[in-house]
C-alpha cells in the first residue's frame, strides 16, 4: 500500500540519523532542553544568552536552521526525508530550532524564487545563520484587506529610490534589521503599479512605533518612511511585480498560519485533559458535565479533522510540488478552530481562565488568556478570513469566471 | 485526495466512468419507478461484481483481489456520486464479517460467492430506530436464533444475514424463520424489520470479543464513504447551478454572499474527505481504527448534513422538485447519517475512546 509507512528505511537513512544524533549530543546545551520557543524567533526581542548564541551558531553553520534551502546559499540541502529525521532526532532530544522568524518562514523562499544572484547571495546566508531578522511591510492604514491600495510611494531617483509613507502592522518591527516592503513605484495602475523592495531598518527616516494590543501585548508596530534612500539594488523582480511576488510570499505566510502540527504542539495538553482538571468527573473518570464532555467532543473530532487535512495537503503538495490555493482553505480553517479552542478553554477553567495578572494564577492560567487574545488576531492578519473566503471562490472555485 | 498508486487510481477511474456512464442518477430513478422492494438493479449489480468490486476486501484465496480498504473506498464514494442503489456496501460488510470471525468453513462456503456477486450478505445489528449496539435482546439457543432487528439495509435481496445476537455474530441464511416486513424509507432503498424466529443459526467463534465493534467501525467507514461521494455531489451541483443561474442581471456565483457560503462548505468538505480517508489508511494500517472510524463517520455526518441543507437551499425553488435531483441526496443523506451511529452516539463514543 502507498499509504503505509515504510518501516525499513535505507541505510542512507541511517547514517544521516547517527550524524545527526552525534551533532546534537555534541552541540545541543542539556540546559537549553524543552526551552525552544518558536514565538521568539518571530516577534521576540534580540537578547540570547551565550548558551543560546552558540546553539544558533553551531545549527547556522550547518545550514539545518532551514534544512531543505540550497547549501550553496548557507541553507542544509537536506532532502525532505533527511529534514524528517533531523526533526524527529532533535525532538528526541528536546532541542528546539532556534533560527526562525520571517526571514525563514516567507521571504527566504519568495527571494529563493524571484531574488537575483546578488541578492541571494547577500540575503539568505544570514537568515540562515539567524543573524539577521526581517520584517514585512505590507498593510497601511488605508490598505488592510484591500492591500492593493497600498500608498507608500518610492519615487525613482536615479541611482536609488526615495521612499515616503506608512506602513502598519508590522510584526516585530521594533527587533527588526531589514524590511521587506510592497511600495508603489507607478501611481496610474492599482495592481502593475506595486513593486517588491528591501529597506533597512536603522536607515535615516525610517521611524518604529510599538501599538498595545488588547493582549497587552506589544508585536506589532507602525512604520513611518520618511524621505528614505534605498538604493536600487534592493528592488526583487521587475518594477512593477510587487503584486505577484507579494502574494507568492503570502501563501508561504498562510501555510505557517495555519499552524496544522506545530500549532497543535503549542497548544500543549488536550481540551479534555484540561476540563478533568477544572471540572468535576464521575467515578469512571468521564466528565460529569454531559453537555460540556459533548462539546469537547465535537471540537475534537473537528480539529482532529483539520489536522489530517494539514497532513493530507502537505502530502498532496509534495506531489504536486510547492505552496498552492489550499493554503487558503487551510488559514481559514485553522485560525477559526483555534479561537473555538480558545474560547472552549475559558469556559472550561471558568473565571479562573480569565486571570488577567498577579496572585492566584498559575504561569500557564496567565499566558492561556494572552493566548487567547492574542488569538483573535489570527483571522485577521495573513488575509482575513473574509478575504480567504474570497480567493477559494475566486480561484478555487471559479465562481467570477462568467463576469 | 490521498496520494494513490497506479492499481488505486485505475481502480478509482474505472468506478468514475462506470457510474457517470452506466449508472447516473437517472438509472436509480429508473429503480424507483418500478417499485421493487429490493430497490436495485439485478443486471448492473452483476457488472459491478465482475468488475471484482464485491471481492476488493476478501483475500484472493477466497475468491477477492485483497486491493484493501481504501481501494473499496474509493469505488464507494464514486457510486455514491450517483446515487448507485446497490447491495455493494452491505455485501462487502457481510463478507468483513466472516473475514474477521469466521472459520475455514465458512470462509470457504461463503466468502467466493459474496465476492462474485452470486450472493448478496448484509448486517442485521440494530432493534430499534437508533444505533445502540450496546442493547441486542435477540438471542441464540441450541442452535436457533431468535429476535426482531429494525431497518435492515438490502434486506430484500439478501441470501445471508450477519445477525447480532447478545453473545456474538452469527450467520443466518434466509429461509425458514426468516421473515421481512419492508420499511419504506424516505431514500426509497430497501430496509426491512427482519423476525428471525428459530431461525438456523452459525456462529462466527473467531474475531475475539471486539469483532462486533471491528465489524461497525468497517461500517461506518464505508458508509462515510459513500456520503463523501454524495456530499461532493452535491457541492460540484450546486456549484454548477450558481454558475449558470441568472437573477438581478447578475450570476449567481458572482453574488459575495453566495461565494462565502460555498468557500465554507469547501472547508468543510475538505476536512471531511481528510477524515474518511483517516479511516480507510487506519483500516488499512490497523492501527487506531476505533478512533479513526469514530472521526471519519461523525465528520461524514456533520458535513453531509449541511451540505444537503444547503445544496437545496441554494438551488431555491427549483431544488424542492422531484425532477431535480439535489433532493434525493438530502433524503439518502438522512437515512446514512441515522446508520451505524448518529452524531450524538459517535461523540459519546469518541469520549469515550478518549477516557473523558
Amino acid at each position: 500500500m502507498a499509504t503505509q509507512p515504510d518501516l525499513k528505511a535505507p541505510s542512507a537513512d541511517d547514517a544521516f540519523r547517527e550524524e545527526v544524533r552525534d551533532f546534537l549530543a555534541e552541540n545541543f546545551p542539556p540546559e537549553l532542553k524543552g526551552k525552544g520557543s518558536a514565538l521568539a524567533g518571530v516577534d521576540g526581542p534580540t537578547e540570547e544568552s551565550e548558551t543560546q548564541r552558540k546553539w544558533r551558531e553551531a545549527m547556522g553553520a550547518r545550514g539545518w536552521g532551514t534544512p531543505t534551502w540550497p547549501k550553496e546559499y548557507g541553507g542544509g540541502g537536506l532532502s525532505r526525508r533527511q529534514a524528517a529525521i533531523l526533526n524527529e532526532e532533535m525532538a528526541k532530544a528536546g532541542a528546539y530550532n532556534p533560527i526562525g522568524g520571517m526571514g525563514v518562514m516567507m521571504f527566504g523562499p519568495t527571494l529563493l524564487e524571484y531574488g537575483s544572484e546578488a541578492q541571494k547571495s547577500e540575503h539568505i546566508p544570514p537568515i540562515c545563520r539567524g543573524e539577521i531578522r526581517w520584517c514585512q511591510g505590507y498593510s497601511e492604514p488605508n490598505a488592510g484587506s484591500d492591500l492593493a491600495n497600498l500608498q507608500t510611494f518610492a519615487e525613482d531617483k536615479g541611482d536609488h529610490y526615495l521612499v515616503n509613507g506608512q506602513k502598519t502592522w508590522t510584526s516585530g518591527g521594533q527587533w527588526a534589521d531589514k524590511c521587506f516592503c510592497l511600495v508603489r513605484t507607478d501611481k496610474s495602475d492599482k495592481h502593475k503599479g506595486i513593486s517588491f523592495l528591501l529597506i533597512d531598518m536603522d536607515a535615516p527616516g525610517v521611524e518604529v512605533r510599538p501599538i498595545q494590543m488588547i493582549s497587552g501585548m506589544s508585536p506589532f508596530c507602525e512604520t513611518f518612511f520618511t524621505d528614505v534612500k534605498v538604493p536600487k539594488e534592493n528592488l526583487v523582480g521587475e518594477e512593477g511585480q510587487g503584486w505577484t511576488i507579494g502574494k507568492r510570499l503570502l501563501q508561504h505566510e498562510r501555510t505557517n498560519l495555519s499552524g496544522g502540527g506545530s500549532l497543535a504542539r503549542m497548544m500543549g495538553a488536550s481540551l479534555a485533559d484540561i476540563a478533568k482538571k477544572y471540572v468535576e468527573t464521575d467515578e469512571s473518570g468521564a466528565i460529569a458535565d454531559k453537555v460540556l464532555r459533548d462539546r469537547i467532543a465535537d471540537f475534537e473530532i473537528r480539529w482532529n479533522a483539520f489536522l489530517l487535512t494539514a497532513r493530507r495537503a502537505t502530502e498532496e503538495s509534495k506531489a504536486a510540488g510547492g505552496v498552492s490555493e489550499i493554503s487558503s482553505v487551510l488559514k481559514k480553517l485553522g485560525t477559526k478552530l483555534g479561537q473555538e479552542r480558545a474560547e472552549l478553554t475559558i469556559e472550561i477553567m471558568g473565571l479562573q481562565g480569565l486571570g488577567w495578572e498577579g496572585e492566584g494564577f498559575t504561569d500557564a492560567e496567565l499566558s492561556g488568556v494572552r493566548a487567547w487574545l492574542f488569538g483573535k488576531a489570527t483571522t485577521i492578519y495573513g488575509g482575513s478570513t473574509e478575504i480567504q473566503n474570497n480567493i477559494i471562490a475566486k480561484r478555487v472555485l471559479g465562481m467570477l469566471d462568467h463576469q | 485526495m490521498a496520494v494513490l498508486n497506479e492499481e488505486q487510481e485505475m481502480l478509482r477511474d474505472m468506478a468514475r466512468d462506470w457510474a457517470t456512464n452506466e449508472s447516473p442518477v437517472a438509472a436509480f430513478r429508473k429503480v424507483r419507478a418500478s417499485g421493487a422492494p429490493e430497490a436495485f438493479d439485478r443486471e448492473a449489480y452483476t457488472a459491478m461484481a465482475q468488475m471484482g468490486w464485491a471481492g476488493i476486501v476478501v483475500p484472493e484465496a477466497h475468491g477477492g483481489s485483497d486491493f484493501g480498504w481504501l481501494s473499496a473506498g474509493l469505488v464507494v464514494e464514486e457510486l455514491g456520486k450517483t446515487l448507485t442503489a446497490s447491495p455493494l456496501v452491505a455485501t462487502t460488510l457481510a463478507a468483513t464479517a466472516i473475514v474477521l470471525g469466521g472459520s475455514e468453513e465458512q470462509k470457504a462456503k461463503w466468502l467466493p460467492r459474496l465476492a462474485s456477486g452470486e450472493a448478496i450478505g448484509t448486517l442485521a445489528i440494530d432493534e430499534g430506530p437508533h444505533h445502540n449496539p450496546a442493547k441486542i435482546a435477540a438471542s441464540v439457543s441450541g442452535g436457533k436464533l431468535s429476535g426482531t432487528k429494525a431497518f435492515v439495509h438490502e434486506a430484500h435481496s439478501a441470501d445471508l444475514f450477519v445477525v447480532a445476537a447478545a453473545d456474538g455474530l452469527y450467520l443466518v441464511e434466509k429461509g425458514d424463520g426468516v421473515s421481512l416486513s419492508t420499511r419504506k424509507l424516505t431514500d426509497q432503498r430497501s430496509h426491512a424489520e427482519v423476525t428471525f424466529d428459530g431461525a438456523a443459526a452459525d456462529k462466527l467463534a473467531g474475531g475475539g470479543d471486539s469483532l462486533l465493534d471491528d465489524v461497525l467501525d468497517r461500517a461506518r467507514v464505508l458508509t462515510a464513504c459513500e456520503m463523501l461521494g454524495m456530499a461532493q455531489a452535491v457541492f460540484d451541483t450546486t456549484l454548477d447551478y450558481l454558475k449558470q443561474r441568472v437573477q438581478f442581471n447578475q450570476v449567481l456565483a458572482t453574488f459575495q454572499a453566495l461565494q462565502h457560503r460555498m468557500a465554507d462548505l469547501f472547508g468543510d468538505l475538505a476536512m471531511m474527505r481528510s477524515a474518511v480517508e483517516g479511516g480507510l489508511q487506519a483500516l488499512d494500517s490497523g492501527f487506531g481504527v476505533a478512533r479513526a472510524a469514530t472521526i471519519a463517520k461523525a465528520e461524514a455526518n456533520r458535513v453531509l448534513h449541511t451540505i444537503s441543507r444547503e445544496g437545496v437551499q441554494l438551488h431555491g425553488g427549483i431544488g424542492m422538485t422531484d425532477e431535480y435531483d439535489i433532493g434525493f441526496y438530502l433524503k439518502r443523506a438522512r437515512v446514512l447519517e441515522a446508520s451505524w451511529g448518529g452524531t450524538s452516539y459517535l461523540r459519546d463514543r469518541f469520549a469515550r475512546i478518549g477516557g473523558y
